[in-house]
């Protein structure tokens, strides 16, 4: 590999012979405190409003434009105030906000408590259709805005109150005691009046009060952001902004940026990970995120629904030879799992290594014994389903099902069944179509083990794909959302988890690490939990 | 990709024309000024002559036998691949992923540790299926719309001439992305169906034309005023003559749908496993192309040797058919 | 003349409407796009309800069809997902692939009928071959390989190229691209000029130019490539819609956002308002060319005439 100086230079010195346009991109911008960081990004698929974007594309500008009353450290993951300057409660229900002083919107307007009651009262409205509305379903009141069927009879939720400049408060309708450690979430965050007042206009160019400022949006192709001088918070931006441009395949964002066209890749291809050392060097990073791979099974279908099964699942799950396709595959950019968390929440978390234990380790001997004492593989044959349009998805699907075959002896035992889009595939699913397991992702909202299992796994939950259900979670976990004490709330959600164990719910399969790669004008470069790139930590020069 | 709409043949055909019978003959002339043209038999009243003739000179075409034994011996392993291969395409052992050659794997392994030997020699069966399928498929339906609407004229051919139009318009990757990505089963059959959805116009204009122009000569007229059917026409007189130029322009599509199988794999719509085919296992080699070059090398050379050889025979039976070219 | 070009326009019509009734059933076939919008959970019932009668996914087929054809008319093209007019994607798209368009066809023009002039004069002799067997390489690799080994080899080995194209496209940076997406269909129309020339060669006009005296130079332009050159025209006409709606893999590999960017981006998210905006303005531009093409036999044959 040349010196991507040099490439940059060669590349340049040929855009210029060929046409009139200037050698943009990596060329040879400012360094120092104002240069301007590039960054590989994915055209968000809705409109970026705060409660309207569920991917980590619309996730990474929210996380640079927004600050919300928490904040998820970077590195801890833990939740820190950021504009909170209190949440209290005395009984899990109510709780009364206080919000810091001396915070603006980048446009001068002041952050108030109404900037937030606002701004969730509108994502939670049904004739907002936003997509993350559910995250104001524990507020009192979102039946009446948000109604599951037929016309919303209220305009506001009728928790949320706002008692001074600075202060409001909320009610909600069960205990959850850890909820204001969920206020992190994008969707929780603060917006500015010209939000409601020129919706269309926002949109072209949204205004929030982070430490960087959009200076201007292209859809499709590229935002400029820009550090916004006027930031009071302490994480303040170190760079003079970032470039964000779109890329529709990872391995062209790749090869930009080893050819320095490109200061970061937040995705490096699984197929570039063998190369990554001799492109890069060092420059490259390969840290947890708060991302579990499974393998769901539908439930619905009588066939994968009788009794002992639970043997045929876990039969399988020890056919998996999770280790090797982590190495081959993935590059060690992904852990073998070993419970249905993630490493990220710490043992204190929740976290246990321990937890899922021979059920998850490679065994073809025990695996063909238990799915033969389960009654055999229903049909004879494991369809694997997933979404073939993103993702490395088939390459690590047909490597299970060599690792499933060649434990059961049988080149047809397990077999992958791609759908096109991920429109369909989510379809297939909603409609409980799924004839066979199927590829089920989960990244964290937040870092709590609440969020690993009860959307998942809880009856009739909203990520609950495969429609499983289990009397002893679902009471394990209403009793931890009611413990008052954090502590002991983990345990009984562990308690929950050794049901999914017991009953292997759904097979873990790996823990998804975040990977950037990037150029050497920048460095300090990290990732978040979220595997998203601290950008305001990043220097350039 | 255009590829697979276009060829040589495409442009025998003028583009959407009128369908109003003024026109239709202007476009019959036009045709058969085209010089790349096949004029379908030869001088009017020896049709046969034509074929033979044709044949004596593929005989002595190298291009024409190196062609068809490179197809025979294709046909051969997609018939019976164990002839050369001994191992199982399904057979992968990860470990081994993306080594290079080495004692009993020439080709070394795929990202998946599969040998890249064996898959090549299976990929042969579903390239050449889906090929041969799409080919007839196209072929088919093709000259007998083409057929009709140059042989009826008038409003059949308008008709058929505008339904020919809305087909064309379609871009063909496009039509594939859309019809195959809600497609579940993981047999051939799809993919053969999609190309022929889209493929027929194609053969359509050509045959409509073709069949305009020899609907002209003696002997049909001849026919026709013997008080022949128009069945009887159109089955004795004119398809047989009217068919050389579809045979023609069917032989180099051939090579175009097996490469549009591959571009629609990769894509990710392509055919599912395990079906072992060369355009799945391209597609899943081209992101490790800096790495190991060889898991794309083996089936794309394979591919490129198909898709060659059926051209090649195509253009030798066009310069045989052709008497202005001898 | 007049008169055939009114009724060609008028046959377009029912051409139009079928067209974009196709690919409206064809985008339809694919199924509820909602259930995408709503990332790896379900989307709750209320908002995907929500969703779907603002963007008339709650209405039968038909009826959704007759109101997207009834907008188009009055310009407006529909909203993509990410809230954005399709007709503001369009303005984006359109000229980057037009541009894009217009490399390859120079390509095609240049190169293609070039070769195919100097191959079809020298029919047999080792040139010829050469050239003939490039072509079939040509068309026998798939695209994709090609641009993917242009795209290493130039752009990252060498460091020649930029390896993808940055978002305002300048011409310089597509000249490698509209080299791949002109590759196949330039082997083509190198192949139909050298047929053609050679045919044309021995036609009895040229033979009489020659016997007239005429320089060789006037023979070759005015009366052997003229004529010779109808075939070709009528390809690369044909070409030109493809090439617009083709370019789904070039764009890919390149990342240009271009049609074909927008096209697979509406696709992979059912986007119908997307997919059938652009195909519609994409027929459009193939209808036209068309005809365009039809009228140019005329000019460059005067045997042919239209009524």
């Amino acid at each position: 590999m040349r010196g991507a100086a040099h490439v940059t230079r060669a590349a340049c010195a040929v855009a210029v012979v060929l046409a009139a346009g200037a050698c943009g991109g990596g060329g040879a911008p400012a360094g120092g405190p104002d240069g301007i960081v590039s960054s590989s990004w994915g055209d968000p698929q809705n409109p970026l409003e705060p409660a309207n974007t569920n991917e980590v594309q619309g996730g990474k500008v929210l996380d640079m434009i927004f600050r919300g009353l928490k904040r998820y450290d970077p590195k801890t993951g833990e939740a820190e105030d950021m504009l909170a300057e209190r949440i209290d409660t005395t009984d899990s229900v109510n709780f009364t906000v206080a919000v810091k002083s001396g915070w603006t919107f980048s446009n001068g307007e002041p952050v108030t408590a109404k900037s937030f009651v606002d701004a969730w009262n509108y994502g939670a409205h049904l004739k907002n259709n936003q997509r993350n509305a559910y995250f104001f379903g524990y507020i009192e009141g979102y039946d009446q805005v948000h109604p599951a069927s037929g016309q919303p009879t209220a305009q506001t939720m009728s928790g949320l109150k706002v008692t001074g400049e600075r202060t409001f408060t909320v009610k909600l309708t069960q205990k959850f005691s850890t909820w204001p450690e969920t206020l992190g979430y994008a969707a929780f965050a603060p917006l500015p009046s010209s939000f409601f007042s020129d919706h269309d206009a926002w949109l072209a160019r949204p205004v929030g009060n982070g430490p960087y400022a959009v200076d201007s949006y292209t859809r499709g192709s590229q935002m400029s952001l820009r550090r916004w001088d006027g930031y009071p918070g302490d994480d303040k931006a170190r760079n003079g902004g970032v470039d964000l441009k779109v890329y529709t395949d990872s391995n062209t964002a790749y090869t930009d940026l080893t050819a320095g066209n490109l200061d970061l890749v937040d995705d490096v291809p699984a197929s570039q990970l063998r190369n990554v050392e001799a492109d890069l060097g060092g420059r490259y990073i390969n840290t947890p995120a708060g991302i579990i791979q499974t393998l769901a099974f539908p439930y619905y279908d009588p066939d994968w629904n009788k009794p002992g099964q639970e043997k045929v699942r876990r039969g399988l799950s020890m056919a998996i030879n999770r280790q090797q396709i982590t190495d081959r595959i993935f590059q060690r950019t992904r852990t073998p799992a070993k419970d249905w968390t993630s490493p990220v929440l710490g043992p204190d978390g929740g976290f246990d290594a321990a937890l899922c234990g021979d059920s998850c380790a490679y065994d073809p001997a025990g695996a063909r014994k238990l799915i033969a004492e389960g009654g055999g593989i229903p049909g004879g044959q494991v369809k694997i389903t997933y979404n073939a349009d993103s993702g490395s998805h088939k390459e690590w699907v047909d490597a299970v099902c060599n690792s499933i075959n060649n434990a059961l002896g049988n080149d047809r035992a397990c077999v992958g069944n791609p759908v096109g889009t991920f429109a369909d595939y989510r379809n297939q699913i909603t409609q409980s179509k799924m004839s066979g397991p199927f590829r089920a992702g989960w990244q964290m909202d937040y870092p709590l083990i609440q969020n690993f299992l009860q959307p998942l796994y809880y009856t009739n939950a909203s990520s609950n794909d495969g429609k499983w259900s289990n009397k002893d979670f679902d009471r394990l976990v209403d009793q931890a959302n009611a413990e008052a004490d954090p502590a002991k709330a983990i345990e009984t959600f562990k308690q929950a988890e050794g049901v999914v164990r017991d009953q292997m719910a759904a097979i873990p399969l790996w823990y998804q690490n975040g990977s950037a790669g990037y150029s050497e004008r920048i460095s300090n470069v990290s990732l978040n939990q979220f595997s998203v790139p601290v950008y305001e930590e990043i220097n350039v020069g | 990709m255009p590829e697979a709409q276009y060829d040589d043949g495409r442009a025998i055909a003028p583009t959407g024309g009128g369908g109003a019978m003024d026109l239709a003959t202007a476009e019959g002339e036009t045709l058969e000024k085209a010089p790349a043209a096949p004029p379908g038999p030869g001088p009017a009243g020896r049709p046969r002559s034509l074929w033979s003739d044709a044949w004596h000179d593929l005989r002595r075409n190298p291009v024409f036998v190196i062609a068809s034994l490179v197809i025979l011996f294709l046909v051969a392993i997609s018939i019976w691949p164990q002839l050369i291969a001994s191992g199982n395409p399904l057979d992968c052992d990860l470990a081994k992923a993306q080594q290079g050659s080495q004692p009993g794997h020439p080709f070394g392994f795929d990202g998946q540790g599969c040998d890249v030997y064996t898959r090549t020699v299976y990929g042969a069966r579903t390239s050449v299926t889906v090929g041969v399928c799409a080919t007839l498929g196209v072929a088919l339906l093709g000259s007998v719309l083409g057929g009709l609407a140059g042989f009826f004229g008038r409003a059949p051919d308008a008709l058929l001439s505008r339904l020919t139009d809305v087909f064309f318009a379609i871009p063909v990757v496009l039509g594939g992305l859309v019809l195959l990505s809600v497609v579940t089963s993981n047999t051939v059959w799809p993919v053969i169906g999609f190309m022929v959805l889209l493929g027929w116009p194609q053969i359509s204009r050509i045959a409509r034309g073709s069949v305009i122009s020899v609907k002209q000569n003696d002997y049909v007229q001849a026919a026709r005023a013997l008080g022949a059917s128009s069945a009887r026409l159109l089955l004795r007189h004119v398809m047989p003559n009217a068919v050389a130029p579809v045979i023609v322009v069917a032989t180099i599509a051939l090579g175009t749908y097996i490469s549009l199988e591959a571009t629609l794999s990769y894509l990710g719509v392509g055919l599912r496993p395990p079906t072992v085919s060369w355009g799945i296992d391209i597609s899943a080699a081209s992101p490790y192309i800096r790495n190991a070059p060889h898991m794309l090398l083996w089936p794309a050379g394979a591919l490129a040797v198909t898709v060659l050889a059926f051209i090649m025979l195509g253009d030798a039976v066009r310069d045989a058919l052709d008497p202005k070219l001898r | 003349m007049g008169r055939y070009v009114i009724r060609r326009l008028l046959q377009m019509i029912p051409v139009f409407a079928g067209a974009t009734l196709l690919i409206f059933l064809m985008v339809n076939v694919m199924g509820d796009p909602i259930a995408g919008l709503c990332g790896e959970r379900e989307c709750d019932p209320a908002t995907a309800a929500q969703l779907r009668k603002e963007f008339g996914l709650d209405k039968p087929v038909w009826q959704q069809y007759l109101t997207y054809m009834g907008n188009v008319f009055t310009g407006d093209f529909g909203t993509a997902f990410n809230g954005q007019p399709v007709t503001e994607l369009m303005a984006d798209a359109f000229p980057v692939t037009i541009r894009l368009t217009l490399v390859a066809i120079l390509f095609e023009v240049v190169i293609g009928i070039g070769l195919g002039v100097v191959t079809g004069l020298r029919r047999g002799r080792p040139v010829d071959t050469g050239v003939l067997l490039v072509t079939l390489v040509v068309i026998a690799v798939p695209t994709f390989v090609t641009g993917l080994l242009l795209q290493l080899l130039l752009g990252v080995e060498w460091g020649w190229i930029r390896p993808s194209v940055s978002s305002e496209a300048p011409l310089g940076e597509l000249i490698v691209p509209g080299l791949v997406l002109a590759a196949v269909s330039l082997a083509y129309v190198t192949r139909l000029t050298r047929t053609s020339i050679a045919e044309n060669r021995r036609a009895d006009y040229v033979r009489t130019a020659i016997a007239k005296g005429l320089p060789r130079r006037r023979v070759m332009t005015h009366h052997l490539l003229r004529n010779s050159l109808i075939p070709v025209v009528t390809f690369i006409g044909a070409d030109i819609g493809a090439l617009m709606g083709g370019a789904i893999v070039t764009e890919r590999i390149f990342n240009i956002h271009g049609v074909g960017y927008q096209l697979y981006q509406g696709i992979l998210r059912q986007n119908t308002q997307t997919v059938v905006g652009f195909v519609t303005v994409l027929v459009l531009v193939f209808l036209l060319v068309n005809l365009l093409v039809d009228l140019l036999y005329a000019v460059l044959d005067p045997r042919i005439r239209y009524a």
